[in-house]
């Protein structure tokens, strides 16, 4: 195992009373493509910031490739920033703006001009090298962007939200331009941004944060089907979230009794609760069958529908059991056919004992 | 139809109205500078560039428009760099009592011509620096600088914020940021500031009636000569300091509202 390039370690930012990281620890290693992920207002701006050398922690230390960073200034770093404003350079072109990190590096302008033209070539911007930035669309800019980034050929490229003003369809086509450089660069990719599906579809670790502090760190898959808490469990979305009292232990398999009735979870070997204990439990709505009858699947609920929400090949199913819990079915467009739900009556939703995934307490 | 149609030609009217009221006089001016006669008197008599052969071979005039000249450029330079720094600090920079700060720097333009020329004399003859071709060049920096810092000031309010971040990202040093992207980015509002202040220092006359000394500029030149007679003189250096005024002006109301664009083609 390499050395991490990137260590937080019990990183602190206060500005004034407001806290904007609390205790962070992270490592990231050369090569990797980590998302920091989380609601507004949750310092991962914060903490790519910190890592630019733009805000100075107030506490812990920043190591980049094992060397204290705390107090090396911006310039003095080569940690390029992709900004969400982009923060192109209005009165300078295309070909200029990539040329800007060589030009404070004081190269020659024939290498300047040369290594510039590479990267735009590279992005596929190379026809605009003339042009003036604000002549561009978005998506044009924000290749710019990465080429001014890429062009002094740093370990470590940090993004903010660089995608967000783009449109659905060029942010699709913007993610495997990223990916695809990242790859082949070789290079760390520090990507912040708030859309889960940016993250899950690019990284291949996400840091979820939440209040200033890391909540869960963990490739995108166990983010999805093993969150570390609650919070986790609710930012990602789509997640059925129990809370009962542990009433049977049987081996791994714990019985629960819950206000929506009698369930069963496999816990982790090692974890097992003990009885009477507080427990909650996920179950992601993609692993939740619906059907017309009760069936006779471990865990069963009676539902009625409330509304269903329509996005392309998916359908989530929003219902509610007869104490007034909700809860969510995500299931394909077409397997809707068959279950004739716009007649409303009585829906039972059930899922296996090993699909259920319990919160550490 | 027919009162949206008489209510257009009567704001035309009064629009043409205001503009003769406001151009009327300089027009005037304009006129007799090219006229024979003694007194300003209608109708006119024949056309003559008399007045200004006369002010071109007299070596007062000269020395005047040199002082003016060497005033408005040095108060032009000295106020936009005060003003540049004092837009900047501003935009930059949050400390406590911020907003006194700026006020006390828009400060100077609001005072009364007449009063800040008199505290300007007591002030530099108690530190005997009075009747010097510079010390008018320090009042009238104190005058002009606001109005510099409010032009830069607008600029950079345009500016994205990130982007002075953004060249210290990509390893600009502050002052090279400063070089490299704040200056060039407030381009067009430091020329216009230039060119603004000088107008101002050029016109200027009563700081620069008290100050001056025996180092009179060309609005103290005028008053001097209307003192002693009427002399059709004086509209012919009145048109010249009106055409140098408008030009500068012009100029930097072009520059102000010039959109920054490099477009290679």
């Amino acid at each position: 195992m390499s050395n991490p390039l990137v260590e937080f370690k019990r990183v602190a930012k206060r500005f004034g009373d407001f806290v904007a990281v609390k205790s962070m620890d992270l490592s990231i290693d050369p090569g990797e493509f980590i998302a920091i992920m989380g609601p507004s207002g949750c310092g991962k701006t914060t903490t790519l910031r910190m890592l630019a050398g733009l805000d100075k922690p107030t506490e812990g230390s920043i190591y980049i490739d094992g060397q204290l960073m705390n107090d090396v200034r911006p310039h003095e770093r080569d940690t390029p920033l992709v900004w969400q404003s982009l923060a192109l350079f209005p009165f300078l072109n295309v070909r200029e703006n990539v040329e800007f990190g060589l030009k404070m590096r004081n190269q020659d302008a024939a290498v300047r001009r040369e290594k510039a033209m590479d990267w735009l070539d590279r992005l596929g911007v190379a026809e605009f090298a003339g042009r003036n930035v604000e002549t561009l669309s978005g998506g044009q800019r924000q290749r710019v962007a990465l080429a001014r980034s890429l062009v002094t050929e740093p370990r470590l490229l940090l993004l903010d939200e660089p995608l967000s003003a783009l449109d659905a369809h060029l942010v699709i086509r913007m993610q495997s331009v990223l990916t695809k450089l990242q790859r082949e660069l070789g290079i760390t990719f520090v990507y912040v941004t708030h859309s889960q599906s940016e993250a899950f579809a690019m990284a291949d670790r996400v840091v979820i944060m939440s209040d200033g502090e890391v909540a869960q760190t963990a490739v995108p898959r166990d983010i999805y089907r093993e969150p570390a808490n609650r919070f986790v469990a609710e930012f990602v979305g789509r997640n059925n979230i129990v809370s009962g009292k542990v009433s049977a232990i049987e081996a791994r398999r714990v019985s629960v009794e819950s206000a929506m009735g009698q369930f069963s979870v496999i816990a982790d070997e090692g974890r097992i609760p003990a009885a009477g204990a507080d427990i909650t439990f996920v179950i992601a709505a993609d692993l939740v069958e619906i059907s017309r009858t009760p069936g006779d699947a471990e865990n069963t609920v009676a539902c009625s529908l409330i509304s269903e929400e329509f996005i392309g090949s998916v359908v989530t199913l929003f219902l509610e059991t007869a104490d007034g819990d909700e809860l969510k079915v995500q299931l394909q467009e077409r397997e809707l056919v068959t279950l004739d739900h716009t007649s409303g009556g009585t829906f039972f939703l059930s899922w296996q004992s090993a699909s259920a995934h319990m919160l550490p307490q | 139809m027919n009162g949206g149609f008489l209510l257009s030609w009567a704001l035309r009217g009064y629009t043409l109205l205001l503009f003769v009221f406001v151009f009327a006089p300089i027009l005037f001016s304009v006129v007799f500078s090219f006229n024979s006669a003694r007194f300003p008197t209608i109708p006119l008599e024949s056309f003559t560039l008399h007045w200004y052969q006369t002010i071109w071979a007299d070596p007062d005039v000269w020395t005047a428009v040199r002082n003016s000249v060497i005033v408005s450029v040095c108060t032009a330079v000295i106020a936009t760099v005060l003003g540049f720094c004092t837009a900047y600090t501003d935009y930059r920079y949050n400390f406590r009592f911020k907003s006194a700060y700026m006020a006390l720097v828009l400060l100077p333009p609001t005072i009364p011509l007449i009063i800040m020329a008199l505290a300007m004399l007591a002030w530099f003859s108690k530190i005997g620096a009075s009747g010097q071709l510079w010390s008018v060049i320090i009042a009238h920096s104190v005058l002009t600088a606001p109005f510099a810092m409010a032009i830069v000031r607008l600029r950079l309010n345009q500016m994205d914020k990130d982007l002075e971040s953004a060249a210290w990202n990509l390893g600009a040093s502050e002052w090279r940021a400063m070089r490299e992207v704040i200056i060039p980015f407030c381009k067009p509002s430091i020329i216009s500031a230039l060119f603004l202040t000088a107008a101002v220092s050029f016109d200027e006359f009563a700081i620069a009636w008290f100050v001056s000394g025996l180092n009179k500029t060309v609005p103290v030149l005028i008053l001097e000569i209307v003192q002693g007679n009427i002399d059709p003189q004086v509209n012919a250096i009145g048109t010249f300091v009106f055409l140098v005024s408008m030009t500068l002006v012009i100029i930097a109301q072009v520059f102000f509202t010039l959109r920054q664009s490099k477009a290679f083609s």
